[in-house]
């Protein structure tokens, strides 16, 4: 099932280890296996009241009005919440890390932008007793046109989703609607290369489906402190998040996380934990808010569907001379955490190839949709997926074996990556040739002794390497540079024009500004993200 | 009617921890009167095994057994900020800051040693087992527990350390995109075999083969447990799962486990997988981390594998019968593609 390749890069390891590469049982396995592990909603107390939300049943609508005298009056109902009493309603979540502007609110107010954005909530001393209260809500809504494809979004006249970005684009460095990347010049290149092949890929939302959806319970302590109870995979992050929108210090609240039952990236988004800390701050009873399996699974954000557009010049002896990415992620009505993969798919492009000539715009682009947020490979899958289809179809199109075709191309240490950093330590070439090997996928002698060491030579096979083919230079050569970073105090290397000096990062547990407008600085997080 | 088998494949690498760095993690390590040391952090483990990872690579920092070690974590009283678990940044970064955390303690650790000793601490080694003694010459030692009850009763000394690990954020260049994402990368190739029904459009994941380098396998059990798991998330995105099934329109989407379409237990293939080592310079005993990347390469060598099985091209995920169906009829039937050899 699983073997080491212990003979692979041996001598770049030490493995006179005692405790480090022990297959040890795991520290919590007993609880794991004997089922008393606690998760969040293992918690139990007196009196506790629940939490359910009032979502929009359109994608896009003006409020009206909103009409909860009803609600009130229903039996067991202790609380509603609405927008105007949130501290804080606007928020994005990377404004932790000085990124991006606020935009989502906790509860909508004037707008809904999605189906199933939340309005209102309503505690109540059961969860039943909640959810037939907010069927006694009546709101009345002018319905608005939407758009759900993002090259739509983009197009004149679309309907603007979100009133922060009215382009219905995130805005990159005060200018841009996308991030560049932009390396030699591919243009030119294409016109050299014997083929191109230009292709269009869709990637498909997924759940996250963890076993354990989304929750907090909130707990008044003494000493007007609150302990939250989470499933949060980000405790820190959280608990900021939720000082933030409810406008108090962050040391007013202790976060208690544990086992958490499934994240895949979606418990980092903090969607309970700040309604729920308001809820027993206002009423100063134990809250509990938990999203339901329809809720998980329609409102929780998922992961976005990305649009991706890759054209290839390629020479007939399958070097690949030109690679061309148009992307596009789709946010769904609000930031999250999209406008950060934007930028780590453009470090990612070319995939992990040698190309001389690159050139991509990468887009985050919002669409009257549940927002889509991080999951596992966050950035990247979407557009591995890509690639690797493209590169099959470029092997396909030359007449090269797959396999070889990807080991000719593979980076090598020392390489110049397209983002403009020295290729190290890397991997690929072996990794294909030990996969082959195993599935016995036929590869030519050459292909089987190429190494991803220095100069392309077969150091772990011990034989002579034919010399790897060369590359195309670029046709503007970009400058090399070292690939450790420069220190915090100097100066980056290639100033990039109009970028604030890189900053020392301040010592940690820096004191809360107590701003809370914008986007205030943390405690728990500290250093400046450059917008 | 027929069945179609093929093969495709899938290379990838994948960054380690947030992109552009900027993501730091602090760890506390200190030692009871008795010799038994905690590991305070705020990481969360997800199920991935994040208390074990930190776990032994304290205890081989500390030069101690991994029994006298435990790890104390997702409390934000008690253990210091971390960024979160995510980015595939759990081991690296947070293993680096319990590494040094680790060797801060174990230098009082050897000091307290020494003094008990009466030598130089530079003369001293940990056994692995729960002693400290004089190189070459084993029967003058001291067990951890007697520094311990040293250190905290005779000495006034406090086994304990701190320890923060950061990559610097990296400026990006708006106009060119120059960046530094990530220190290190791990690396991945990935062998599907699948049948495809032409009749149905079914599509039968059959084997897989995989080969892994992920810089130093901290614990080869949670490996495995990532990269099997992975995998099978990655055949479920690319043939079953989504919650949208004709994007860009959003009708139709799935309320439960019964609606959200998702591989069962007679569905999972068996799967070869090798794993590499190749130390990154930053990582902790040369650690990355196999976290995300294991669902990704499985997308891409399913989708070429149908190619090579029936010769036509799924751009749009989930790969669904549907649309192996409408393809072949455009095509005009299944055909397999000619291969180079």
């Amino acid at each position: 099932m699983l073997e080491f390749r212990k003979d692979i890069f041996a001598d770049e390891r030490d493995d006179n280890l005692k405790e480090v590469g022990q297959p040890t049982q795991r520290q919590d396995m007993l609880g794991h296996v004997t089922g008393t592990s606690p998760y969040y909603d293992d918690h139990r107390f007196a009196n506790l009241l629940h939490l359910k939300i009032l979502r929009s049943p359109h994608a896009h609508a003006r409020i009206r009005s909103i009409d909860d005298s009803a609600a009130a009056r229903a039996p067991g109902v202790k609380r509603i919440i609405r927008a105007a009493d949130v501290p804080v309603n606007l928020n994005t979540l990377l404004s932790l890390i000085q990124f991006g502007k606020d935009d989502e609110p906790s509860l909508a107010s004037d707008v809904v932008r999605y189906k199933g954005e939340p309005i209102l909530g309503i505690v109540a001393t059961s969860e039943r007793a909640a959810l037939e209260a907010l069927a006694l809500v009546k709101v009345s809504y002018d319905q608005l046109p939407a758009v759900f494809d993002v090259e739509e979004a983009l197009k004149p006249g679309a309907p603007s989703v979100n009133a922060t970005y009215p382009k219905n684009t995130f805005e990159y460095y005060g200018k841009y609607d996308h991030q560049k990347l932009r390396y030699g010049d591919a243009d030119a290149a294409f016109a050299q290369a014997d083929i191109v092949l230009d292709e269009r890929y869709q990637m498909s939302p997924i759940e996250h489906a963890p076993t354990e959806t989304n929750g907090s319970i909130t707990v008044p302590d003494t000493n007007g402190r609150y302990i939250v109870y989470t499933s949060t995979q980000a405790l820190f992050f959280s608990l900021d998040t939720s000082a933030k929108i409810n406008a108090i210090p962050s040391n007013q609240l202790h976060f208690i996380g544990g086992t958490v039952g499934g994240g895949f990236g979606g418990k980092v988004d903090t969607m309970t934990e700040p309604l729920c800390i308001l809820a027993a701050r206002l009423i100063g009873a134990p809250v509990r808010y938990r999203f339901s399996r329809h809720e998980e699974m329609q409102f929780g954000s998922p992961r976005g569907g990305e649009r991706i557009y890759v054209k290839d010049g390629i020479m007939k002896d399958g070097r690949i001379i030109a690679r061309k990415v148009r992307a596009y992620f789709d946010s769904g009505a609000y930031t999250r955490l999209s406008s950060y993969a934007v930028v780590k798919c453009a470090a990612h492009i070319p995939g992990p190839y040698t190309i001389p000539n690159v050139h991509a715009d990468v887009f985050c682009v919002f669409t009257n949709r549940t927002p889509a947020t991080a999951m596992r490979g966050f950035g990247v899958t979407a557009l591995d997926f890509a690639l690797e289809c493209q590169m099959d179809k470029g092997a396909t199109a030359i007449g090269m074996d797959p396999l070889e075709y990807r080991i000719l191309n593979a980076y090598r240490d020392g390489d110049m990556k397209a983002h403009r950093r020295e290729a190290k330590n890397c991997a690929l070439i072996e990794c294909a040739q030990v996969a082959a090997e195993k599935a016995n996928w036929p590869l030519r002698d050459e292909f089987r002794k190429m190494s991803s060491r220095q100069g392309g030579g077969a150091a772990h096979t011990g034989g002579a390497a034919p010399a790897r083919a060369p590359t195309s230079t670029p046709t503007s050569t970009p400058q090399r540079v070292a690939y450790e970073r420069p220190t915090p105090s100097a100066p980056p290397h290639i100033a990039p024009p109009a970028s604030p000096p890189r900053s020392a990062p301040p010592p940690p547990a820096a004191p809360s500004s107590g701003s809370t407008h914008g986007a205030p600085r943390f405690s728990s997080v500290f250093g400046t993200r450059r917008r | 009617m027929a069945k179609h088998r093929g093969r495709g494949v899938a290379t990838i690498n994948y960054p380690i921890g947030m992109n552009l760095g900027g993501d730091p993690s602090q760890a506390l390590v200190h030692s009871n009167p008795t010799g038994k040391f905690t590991v305070a952090l705020s990481s969360i483990d997800l199920g991935q095994g994040m208390k074990s990872v930190t776990r032994q690579i304290c205890a081989e920092t500390l030069g101690v057994p991994v029994e006298d070690v435990y790890v104390d974590t997702a409390d934000s009283d008690t253990g210091p900020h971390c960024m979160g678990s995510f980015a595939s940044r759990g081991t690296h970064r947070v293993g680096n800051a319990v590494m040094v955390a680790a060797r801060e303690a174990r230098a009082v650790m050897m000091e307290a040693a020494a003094e008990e000793l009466e030598v130089d601490p530079a003369d001293l080694e940990t056994d692995g087992r729960g002693s400290i003694q004089v190189k070459g010459a084993p029967h003058r030692s001291i067990s951890v527990r007697d520094v311990a009850i040293a250190a905290q009763f005779r000495q006034g000394k406090t086994i304990s350390g701190r320890g923060i690990f950061l990559v610097p954020l990296s400026d990006v260049d708006p106009e060119t995109g120059e960046m530094s994402p990530a220190t290190c990368y791990a690396h991945a190739c990935l062998i599907a075999e699948v049948e495809v029904d032409d009749e149905t459009g079914e599509v039968t994941v059959l084997k897989m083969t995989s080969a892994y380098e992920i810089g130093r396998a901290i614990n080869p059990k949670l490996v495995e447990q990532q990269l099997v798991g992975g995998s099978w998330m990655g055949m479920s995105h690319a043939l079953y799962e989504t919650p949208e099934p004709y994007y860009p329109d959003p009708r139709d989407g799935p309320r439960d486990f019964n609606e959200y379409l998702m591989p069962g237990p007679g569905d999972i293939c068996p799967h070869d997988i090798l794993v590499l080592e190749r130390p990154a310079p930053d990582g902790p005993f040369g650690a990355k981390g196999p976290g995300e990347m294991c669902a990704n390469p499985v997308l891409p060598a399913v989708a070429n594998a149908v190619f090579a099985a029936v010769g036509v091209r799924v751009n749009d995920l989930p790969i669904t019968p549907e649309k192996i169906l409408r393809a072949l009829k455009a095509r005009g039937g299944a055909a397999t593609p000619a291969r180079a050899r």
